[in-house]
């Protein structure tokens, strides 16, 4: 090494001159914090659309009848609204930004395993975003079967379903070689000393979430090419008139999704296991549990699937296992709540921005956790199948857990990242604001569901114009909210003041590198010899 | 850390037989084609299917000399793929 790479190597990694310069150098560089933040910035920018498409759908659900747009358009939105924020923003989430970022430095590495792999990962999600929305710029326009690609109806539309099916299975594959890399780099570059049980919480669940990737997203890939298959060369998989099983469709797409879910939730609860302790200055209570329950619920995740499907003609034997299997994987869930609130029992907290929004998670979880008791039960689950609830849990969950949790994780690590504190005033504004609109937004929602108001309809009776009207105006709210935070977190990446190594009293081994970290992370690989928290 | 420059020299006796074997049980998965199982007519093809994936894996990609955690890992996700399969016919057996 060269005296000038060997200096290079200890400057910041935003400041590192590498080969290339300008966007090149961030678009070409294989250091997994360039590659983490590629992820971020792409990712917001969906979300963000994903947002105003959401936000759309609740303009038309204003009042009854037609308010902003026809039906053919609501149901390209909402199908759009879904495909963005699934696959191109919740999947890849919390794993691809803070898990590259932050899994490297948190086992004490200096990169991922396979860093050429992980530019790749992110090369190959472009390049599935782009087909997946290149649907929009084609003459018959997006698809309108929901995110959920149902068949027969996804091989009988003439809106541009294969262009979205086929920018699915391309994001697939970023997502597969990004669990890949995440295994491999647990299994092979822990830092001396760091057994198993010395790991934190959060690369633990970054690695319960790298197996899901790795064994489940194949199902879908190859359910998509089925689904190319009929639609190009009549193949008949799923169509009953080509003696296909439209049921067998449901079934697959459901044993890639459903455990899709745990690849979105269980991160989030790694960020969550992470925060809390930082912020109750404790160590985590029943460190093992958490554990074992991540590990338990990426395996019992896989078996669940059926609970989508409750009404659409499986067996008695069936409903009754999955509803069983349903019950069974709320119990490691449960556990997880039990020891972050015990975590807090008689700790000193510091009330910050992040330890906000991780107790808002707790909050909006547990809601999204019990409505999901209700639906996995069968009797419920026939009332409430198809209905505003559904919509109403599934945000909770997937909005409210996976979406707080990214917030708290960006406003948690945001000093290490851009080495520069935030405005914590705004931010706290920015998140009740956040909350609030959360809160008015999908409340009534559940209301609306057990009344019986149907999901994905552009239309309703009279009776549920009140609620409607509450729950829209809740998303203006929440917009309001998101555009404080974010605002304020671009200013402060400017402009904020330089933060110190270390600003909230975090004890795992990102804390104890500069902020922003330099380019190898590490000047010397640590030995890690106490467990990852360490505080009481 | 594992002793990579380990090699395992297989005759080319076993690939033979491997490969033998490997031809017969792709002819017998057509010929059951004809036999009528009934419900068990998917069971016999996966049966037969995983046969031949187990040789591949335990002798083509070296599993059988390769790290215990590698073989306990292909193991459990046989045991999960099975289950998968063995729940989804928990539907179409007993519509």
């Amino acid at each position: 090494m060269s005296q000038q790479e060997s200096t290079q190597t200890h400057v910041s990694f935003r400041d590192y001159k590498g080969r290339y310069k300008g966007l090149f150098a961030w678009i070409f560089s294989t250091d997994h914090k360039r590659i983490g933040l590629l992820y971020l910035y792409s990712i917001i920018t969906f979300f963000i659309t994903g947002v105003l498409l959401g936000i759309a759908m609740k303009l038309e659900l204003i009042s009854p009848g037609k308010t902003v747009m026809d039906p053919a358009t609501y149901n390209a939105v909402f199908t759009l609204h879904g495909v963005i924020m699934i696959f191109l923003v919740v999947v890849p989430g919390l794993p691809a930004v803070f898990g590259n970022f932050f899994l490297p430095i948190m086992i004490g590495a200096k990169d991922v395993a396979f860093p050429r792999l992980n530019l790749l990962s992110w090369w190959v999600y472009v390049l599935g975003a782009l087909v997946a929305l290149s649907s929009l710029f084609m003459a018959g326009g997006p698809p309108d079967t929901g995110w959920t690609f149902y068949a027969p109806y996804s091989f009988k539309t003439n809106t541009n379903m294969l262009p979205a099916v086929l920018g699915a299975f391309i994001l697939g594959f970023s997502s597969i070689l990004t669990g890949i890399n995440f295994v491999v780099t647990i299994h092979r570059l822990r830092a001396p000393g760091m057994n198993w049980l010395k790991m934190p919480l959060f690369p633990w669940t970054l690695y319960g979430t790298g197996w899901i990737q790795i064994l489940a997203t194949p199902i879908v890939g190859i359910t998509l090419l089925m689904i190319v298959g009929e639609r190009l060369f009549n193949i008949g998989f799923f169509d009953p008139a080509l003696g296909g099983d439209p049921i067998l469709y449901q079934h697959l797409f459901w044993i890639y999704s459903h455990p899709a879910v745990y690849i979105m939730i269980l991160p989030a609860m790694g960020a969550i296991s992470e925060i809390i302790p930082t912020f109750a200055n404790k160590s985590i209570f029943g460190y093992k549990a958490v554990v074992i329950s991540t590990l338990a619920i990426a395996f019992v995740g896989y078996f669940v699937w059926g609970h989508h499907m409750f009404t659409s003609g499986m067996s008695g034997t069936a409903l009754y296992t999955f509803s069983l299997l349903t019950m069974l994987v709320a119990i490691p869930s449960a556990i997880k709540v039990f020891n972050w609130v015990s975590t807090m029992h008689k700790a000193s907290i510091q009330l910050e921005p992040p330890f906000f929004w991780a107790a808002s998670f707790l909050f909006v979880f547990m809601i999204g956790g019990l409505s999901g008791i209700a639906l996995g039960v069968l009797t419920t689950n026939v009332h409430l199948h198809d209905t505003a609830f559904v919509v109403a849990h599934f945000h909770f969950i997937v909005f409210g857990g996976v979406g707080f949790a990214f917030m708290g994780a960006i406003h948690y690590w945001f000093p290490k990242i851009w080495g520069r504190m935030y405005n914590t005033k705004i931010a706290t504004t920015g998140w009740m604001m956040f909350f609030i609109g959360f809160c008015i937004l999908y409340l009534p929602m559940f209301l609306l569901g057990i009344q019986g108001m149907p999901r994905r309809y552009y239309d309703y009776v009279d009776r549920f114009h009140g609620p409607n009207i509450i729950s829209t105006m809740g998303s203006w709210v929440l917009f309001v909210g998101l555009a404080v935070i974010i605002i304020n977190l671009i200013r402060s990446a400017k402009k904020g003041e330089i933060a110190t190594k270390d600003p909230w009293g975090g004890k795992t081994l990102e804390w104890t590198v500069d902020s922003p970290p330099t380019l190898e992370n590490f000047e010397e690989i640590p030995v890690v010899e106490k467990g990852p928290y360490d505080y009481r | 850390m594992e002793d990579h420059s380990k090699s395992h020299i297989v005759p080319y006796k076993t690939y033979l037989l491997i490969l033998a074997g490997l031809i017969v049980l792709t002819l017998l998965s057509v010929a059951i084609t004809h036999i009528e199982f009934g419900e068990l007519s998917v069971f016999a093809a996966i049966l037969l299917a995983s046969v031949k994936s187990s040789l591949v894996l335990v002798y083509f990609m070296h599993l059988k000399f390769d790290n215990k955690v590698l073989q306990i890992f292909v193991t459990a996700i046989f045991i999960l793929v099975a289950l998968v399969i063995f729940i989804t016919f928990l539907d179409y057996n007993y519509r």
